[in-house]
Formats: C-alpha cells, sequence, structure tokens
C-alpha cells in the first residue's frame, strides 16, 4: 500500500511538470512578455518606454528559461521561468498583475468557496442518492419512467437559468434571502441557502441518472437474487445489500471531485458575489490577470491528481478485494 | 453578378460536417453490425422525434452558413469593377429580411404595439409623455383594441395551415411507406397503374404508422413535425407584422435573434467534435496498438491536460487567443471575419480539453480489439501494421466515434453558454444563446421586468439541448454493444 501510494505521488510529478510546461508555453511563448504589456496598457499609452517599465516593475525583463548575463546558479535562477512557474511548486505564486500576493488572496478565499461547495456537495449526494434509490426501487413503473423523464428534462436546462430563475423567483419576488452578498458569523446562512438549493437542484439531473444506472446494474447481480430467494423484502434487499455494494462506485466516482470543492464554482460564485476562489478567477480572466489564471490553473490541477490519488485510496479502503501490494 | 459568395471558414467546416455525416452513412451501409444500430434508432420512436426537431434546427444553421456580400450600386457612369458591401449576409438573413431590419428603439414586448418606455410625443392637443407606437410591430393596426383579435385570428389561420400542411405530410408517407412495402411496386408506372385500378394507396400503412408497427418509427417523426409546425407556422406568419418574441435593448427583433443564436450553438457543438476526432482516433489507436513507449507518452500527454480542469483551461487557452488577435488586427479583413475565426478558434479549444477522454476510450477499445483471434491472424499473415488499423481496427471503432459526436453535443451547447457568461466566449459581436442571455440577465431587475429575452432564449436552448439529449440516449443504446 505504502509502496503504492509513494509510486502514484512520484507519477504526479511529471504530470505537474507537464502542465507547468504547457502553462508557461501558452502564456509566456505563444505571446511574449510585449503583447501582455501593451494589452494591460491599453492602445494609447504604448509606448517602447512604458512597456519596458511594465515588464520590469513585474520582473518579465529577464530571459525565459537561461540568463547568460548571471552567473553560476543564477543562470537559471533568474529567469522568468524559474520566478514564475518554477516556483509555483513550492507553493509561492508571486504577484497578480495588480501587485497583490496571490498566495494570501487565495488562502483568505478558500473559505467562502468551501462555504457554498461543501453544503452543495453533502446536500447534492445525498438528495441525489435517494432519488436514485426510490427511482431503483419502483423500477420500470410510471414512476420510475417520469423520473427519469424528470432528470433528462432537468439536465437540459443550462445553469445560468437556474441561477437566473432562482434568484428572480426567491430573492426578486418573494424577497426570502438577499439576493447575493457574503456575511461571516451566524448570519451567513441567509446568505448561503439560496446558492446551496440552486447548486443542488442543477445537480439533479445528471447524477441521479447516472446513480440510478449503478442500482440498476447492482440488482441484477447474483448475490441479489440470492438475498431474495432468502425471502427478505425488497426494502430489505435494496437498503442492505444493493445500496451498500453501490456506494463503492458512488463513492470512489465523489472522491476525485473533493479536492476540487476548493476551487469553489464558477458561475454560483460570481451570480451570489460569494468572495471566494471561483469569483477570484473570473474576475482574473475579466481583468485579463494572466498571473492569477495561470497560479489558478497550477492549484486545479495539483487539486485533481490529489482527487485521483484519493480515489485510489478509498478504492482500497472500501472494497477489500482489491490490493495494490505489486 | 448582384452578390458575392462568401465561404466563412466555419461555413467551410459545417459543409465538410455534413460530408462527413454523409461518408459515415455510407460507411455503415456495408457494416452489417452498424445497419443494425441504425435500424435499432429507427425503431425508437422518441430518437426519431427528436432527430426531427434536431433537422429543423439543422436547417435553420446550414441556411444560415451560405453567406455572401451584397454588390453596391455602383456611381452612375462608371463602369469600374463591382464593389461589394463589406457586410456579410446569409441566406437566413435574406429570408428575414423583415425581421433583421424591423428595428425598435428599444425593448417591447411580444406581440406589443407600443414600445416599453414612454417618450415626450408631440399629438394635435399638445406634447404628451406615453409610450409611443412602435414603427414595425402592430403597424399595420389602425385602432390598437383590434390587436388582440388580430392576433388571434392569424393565430387561428397558422394553426389551421399547421394542421393541413401536417395532414399533406401524413398522407404522402403513407403513400410512400405503402409503396416501399409492396412488393408490386417498382416505377412510377406501377404506381400510375394501382392507382388506375382504384386501390386506395397507403391506408393500411397508415394505420401501421399510427400504431407504431413501420421499420422506422414513424410516428415519433409525425409527432415532432406536427409539434413543430403548429408551435412555428403560425409564429412565422405572425413575425411579418409583430415581434412575436419582442425586442431587445437595442429593438432588435428577438426572434431573429434565437435564430442567428442557432446557428453558433450548431458551430460549437458539432465542429468542436469534428476536429477533435482525427486527433483523439488517430492517437487512441496508436497508443492501444502498439502499446510501449508509445502508448507511455499518448498517455503522458492526455493525462496531463486532462489533469487541469477543463474550465480553467479553456479559461487560459482564449485569454491568450485574444490576446494573438488584438495584437494582430492586420489578419482580419472584416469585423465578421473575426469574429468567425474567434467561434473557431473556440471549439478548437474546446476541443482541446474534450479529446482526451475520447482517446482515453478508443486506446482501451483498441486494446481489447488487437488480442481478439483475427487481429492475430491478419499479424500472423504479415499484414501491415497500418493496414490492419485501417482495415480491422478502425472500422471496429465507428460506433464510439459515432456515439461520442452525439453525446458531445449537448453539453458542449451548455458550455457556450456559460463560457460567453465568463467572457471567454465567442465574440461579442456574435449572436449566440451565451452573448444573449448574457445580455439579459440583467434585464429581470428591471421594473416591470423585462422577461422575453431570457425566456426565449431559454425555451430554444431548452428545446435544443434536450432533443439532443434524448437522441444521444438512444444511439448510446443502439450502438453500444453492452447494451442489450
Amino acid at each position: 500500500m505504502f509502496a503504492y501510494l509513494l509510486r502514484r505521488l512520484l507519477y504526479a510529478i511529471p504530470i505537474l511538470i507537464g502542465v507547468n510546461l504547457i502553462t508557461f508555453a501558452l502564456f509566456f511563448i505563444v505571446n511574449t512578455p510585449d503583447d501582455m504589456a501593451r494589452m494591460q496598457l491599453g492602445v494609447k499609452r504604448v509606448t517602447p518606454e512604458a512597456i519596458e517599465k511594465w515588464k520590469t516593475e513585474r520582473s518579465y525583463d529577464k530571459p525565459l528559461f537561461v540568463n547568460t548575463r548571471a552567473a553560476g546558479f543564477d543562470a537559471l535562477t533568474d529567469t522568468i521561468f524559474f520566478s514564475r512557474s518554477a516556483r509555483m511548486f513550492a507553493g509561492d505564486f508571486g504577484r497578480a498583475e495588480d501587485g497583490r500576493d496571490i498566495t494570501r488572496e487565495i488562502s483568505m478565499r478558500m473559505g467562502p468557496s468551501l462555504a457554498v461547495a461543501l453544503p452543495t456537495f453533502a446536500l447534492g449526494l445525498f438528495v441525489t442518492v435517494s432519488f436514485a434509490l426510490l427511482l431503483a426501487f419502483f423500477r420500470a413503473t410510471a414512476f420510475d419512467f417520469w423520473g427519469v423523464v424528470l432528470c433528462v428534462a432537468m439536465m437540459s436546462i443550462s445553469g445560468l437559468f437556474y441561477i437566473i430563475g432562482g434568484q428572480y423567483l426567491v430573492s426578486k419576488l418573494w424577497r426570502w434571502v438577499p439576493i447575493s452578498g457574503f456575511g461571516g458569523g451566524l448570519d451567513a446562512w441567509k446568505f448561503l441557502i439560496l446558492p446551496v438549493m440552486i447548486g443542488v437542484i442543477s445537480g439533479i439531473g445528471s447524477s441521479t441518472r447516472w446513480y440510478r444506472t449503478i442500482f440498476l446494474e447492482e440488482i441484477g447481480k447474483d448475490y441479489v437474487r440470492t438475498a431474495r430467494a432468502k425471502g427478505l423484502s425488497e426494502a430489505a434487499v435494496l437498503f442492505r445489500h444493493v445500496l451498500k455494494n453501490a456506494l463503492i462506485p458512488i463513492l470512489t466516482g465523489v472522491v476525485a471531485v473533493i479536492p476540487l470543492l476548493f476551487l469553489g464554482s464558477l458561475l454560483t460564485e460570481s451570480f451570489f458575489g460569494i468572495p471566494g476562489l471561483g469569483s477570484y478567477t473570473i474576475d482574473a480572466i475579466r481583468a485579463q490577470d494572466f498571473a492569477i489564471v495561470r497560479s489558478m490553473v497550477f492549484i486545479g490541477s495539483v487539486l485533481y491528481i490529489v482527487g485521483l490519488i484519493l480515489t485510489d485510496i478509498s478504492y482500497t479502503l472500501v472494497d477489500p478485494r482489491i490490493r495494490f501490494d505489486r | 453578378m448582384s452578390f458575392l459568395p462568401v465561404m466563412l471558414w466555419s461555413d467551410a467546416l459545417i459543409w465538410l460536417l455534413v460530408l462527413v455525416a454523409l461518408g459515415l452513412g455510407w460507411f455503415s451501409r456495408r457494416s452489417p453490425s452498424l445497419c443494425r444500430s441504425w435500424g435499432r434508432l429507427g425503431k425508437n420512436a422518441v430518437a426519431m422525434g427528436a432527430a426531427t426537431v434536431l433537422c429543423a434546427f439543422l436547417l435553420v444553421g446550414l441556411l444560415d452558413s451560405l453567406h455572401y456580400r451584397l454588390r453596391l450600386p455602383s456611381a452612375p457612369g462608371q463602369q469600374a469593377e463591382a464593389i461589394y458591401s463589406v457586410e456579410v449576409l446569409s441566406v437566413l438573413d435574406y429570408l428575414l429580411k423583415d425581421l433583421r431590419d424591423g428595428h425598435e428603439k428599444t425593448y417591447s414586448a411580444p406581440f406589443a404595439s407600443r414600445l416599453y418606455a414612454k417618450e415626450t410625443l408631440e399629438t394635435p392637443e399638445g406634447t404628451v409623455r406615453d409610450f409611443p407606437r412602435l414603427k414595425y410591430g402592430g403597424a399595420h393596426l389602425k385602432d390598437e383594441s383590434a390587436l388582440m383579435g388580430d392576433v388571434m385570428k392569424r393565430g387561428l389561420y397558422g394553426v389551421f395551415d399547421a394542421l393541413l400542411v401536417w395532414m399533406h405530410a401524413f398522407i404522402f408517407l403513407g403513400i410512400g411507406v405503402g409503396i416501399n412495402q409492396r412488393k408490386n411496386i417498382h416505377s412510377l408506372m406501377d404506381v400510375w397503374s394501382s392507382i388506375k385500378r382504384k386501390e386506395i394507396l397507403g391506408r393500411e400503412s397508415r394505420r401501421a404508422i399510427l400504431r407504431g408497427e413501420t421499420a422506422i418509427a414513424w410516428r415519433g417523426v409525425l409527432l415532432a413535425l406536427g409539434g413543430l409546425l403548429i408551435v412555428f407556422l403560425p409564429l412565422a406568419l405572425l413575425s411579418g407584422d409583430y415581434h412575436v418574441f419582442g425586442t431587445d435593448k437595442v429593438g432588435q427583433d428577438v426572434f431573429y435573434q434565437i435564430l442567428k443564436s442557432v446557428r453558433t450553438a450548431l458551430v460549437i457543438g458539432l465542429v468542436t467534435t469534428l476536429v477533435t476526432l482525427p486527433v483523439a482516433i488517430s492517437l487512441g489507436i496508436l497508443a492501444g496498438y502498439f502499446r510501449g513507449w508509445v502508448d507511455d507518452a499518448i498517455q503522458y500527454l492526455y493525462t496531463t491536460l486532462s489533469s487541469i480542469p477543463g474550465v480553467l483551461l479553456i479559461a487560459a487557452s482564449v485569454l491568450m487567443m485574444q490576446v494573438i488577435i488584438d495584437t494582430h488586427p492586420q489578419w482580419f479583413s472584416s469585423a465578421a471575419e473575426r469574429a468567425d475565426l474567434r467561434l473557431l478558434a473556440l471549439c478548437f479549444i474546446l476541443g482541446l480539453t474534450g479529446w482526451p477522454s475520447l482517446c482515453r476510450l478508443l486506446r482501451g477499445e483498441t486494446l481489447k480489439l488487437r488480442e481478439l483471434e483475427y487481429i492475430q491472424a491478419a499479424q500472423a499473415f504479415g499484414v501491415a501494421d497500418l493496414a490492419i488499423l485501417r482495415r480491422h481496427i478502425l472500422p471496429n471503432l465507428m460506433h464510439i466515434v459515432i456515439i461520442a459526436l452525439v453525446m458531445d453535443f449537448s453539453g458542449l451547447v451548455l458550455a457556450e453558454a456559460v463560457l460567453s457568461y465568463v467572457g471567454i466566449g465567442v465574440d461579442p459581436t456574435m449572436i449566440s444563446f451565451g452573448t444573449m442571455i448574457n445580455s439579459a440577465r440583467m434585464e429581470l431587475s428591471r421594473e416591470p421586468a423585462v422577461w422575453w429575452s431570457l425566456v426565449s432564449a431559454f425555451i430554444f436552448m431548452f428545446t435544443l439541448v434536450l432533443a439532443a439529449n434524448l437522441l444521444a440516449d438512444a444511439v448510446r443504446d443502439a450502438f453500444d454493444p453492452r447494451m442489450g
């Protein structure tokens, strides 16, 4: 187990280096820092001096990979690649184009992101698994049919409409909760309840259908027939045997997503004005702040890989048949 | 010539896609297993209905993909070479000329005859502040109180026309199916002789269609066709004199915008998969067939790409593309061309995030296939690797490609709306569902709320995506060998 984990961790390193190189290539080679400076300064103020000044302020004036003017070890470290990309491995993301410290911003914004994403995730999982179980219990009946129809219809609605419609109905028409904003402490629930509910509802369609197929697949297996042959009631079969076994693929599929919860949701956070990482990313995209986007890409892929490793661990924990002793 | 045909890049790709679809159909005719799959799909009434709806959308999109530039009237006495307008129009624009030119000043509600905002008006009794009459919407009416009646009357006529058209479609379909079923009819002469013999063509086949006993589920087609006709024929008839979905902030007809959005959605949904197919197929097959270091390299490539969360990779790529476009204005001769190339670039970027999953599927399937006896036999006979890939492996992956093409469509259409909202979607000047929603999302907070842009975008997008989802399910069921 330990050796396997170690191997997985080692395997993650070349992938992260690859991600780092891709983002570096995208942000510095496809477009030179001169292009970025022109973009940021706007058309009117572009003079060669202004571009140089902009680059010097953000230390984009260094060579890309090898600094021939510096001596010794500095030839490799005093470059854009090292100062901007390689240092991300140490958790140092440098400064945004507006001069703020990205690492600090990220650590501050993780809390609000999680405050929305975690309840949405937990409640959503509970609701969809229960709904899917209900559909599986009433399988091949009218209830099942219309439930699936409902799921397909809900899948076909863009997330934007859930948010816009929900905000309009609940906040504007009925005036139950504030339309957007975020507060700490006990009052936070007022701001959180609507985004969480909308997040749960918009996720029902696709997840329920997916879980339903898992349940149905499990119901067709031999041990279920054995359980029925013992004379167990359908409810007992479903809840005690099928649910337990079907939870293996569900949980392992879900574990991969958990680390990505830190990133928050782009749409929800920007619509509800929640100061999390999602709205941070959107603001950065709209302001064309490449440093932030670059950092988010790196963090996102780190979290993704963590999710993959967690998935592997959870396999061994939930399903004792799987061993990674090789 | 009074116009100059223009082929935008996305037009070329859309028509290429039509060719690919035809080629795929021709290819499927030779493969018995694919024929069987198409047959299963044809039996599914829901799928056929969804396909009918999608065909209607496709028709609008294809009409919108034939572009031209009008010739400008040359100055008198000047016989110089023809000058063409910079504005690129499509056949759809030509058909919707009234809608396109019927600009109001600002918002107006569906079927309204007056503007949304008050203005100072000069009347014989002096100046008053009131809602002015619209320039086009309901302008043919002298008396506004007749508006409701006029709309109802013409709407009913439209419904009546729709039913008439539908009945004809049904009757001809019945005759067609009837001719197809009977073995003794081979030419038009046979049809004529059977008419002379007073045989009623198509009565039994009409009954069979209604009972759903035909080889192709025409019932679904007819039902969807009926629905489309009943909704759209009256709307089309009314849209000449009214703004059936209202107008937006700058007074443009929303119905026109909706129809123009269809092409954008189709380009995003279909061209994206089309441009990823060559990469995904070739790399997937190579990785699965040759294994070893080729496999390792290709796996590394797609694992790395897929480990970046999709939205972020798209955001980074689109930002970079924007910089390139902004710093090289000399590359584009017109605004339409720039918007078009931006749309294509977006397709490529979406494809960049999409191909790993397809590649992984194809690799897995190839791994399975290469262990089968017939491939090993081919290898033992000394058939070249490339020939094996082309002749034995590629045809057996076609079902995965077809499933992927249909499955990805709805997700991509939905993604376009989200990306345009975030500001990394299509060019802001290009009409799409995303840009429509984006410009309309603050309108609900007006007093009274301006709901029509959003609601119509919602209805059309929902219809398109729902049809695509239903078809995708049926295609997966029909083509996936593991399903029944």
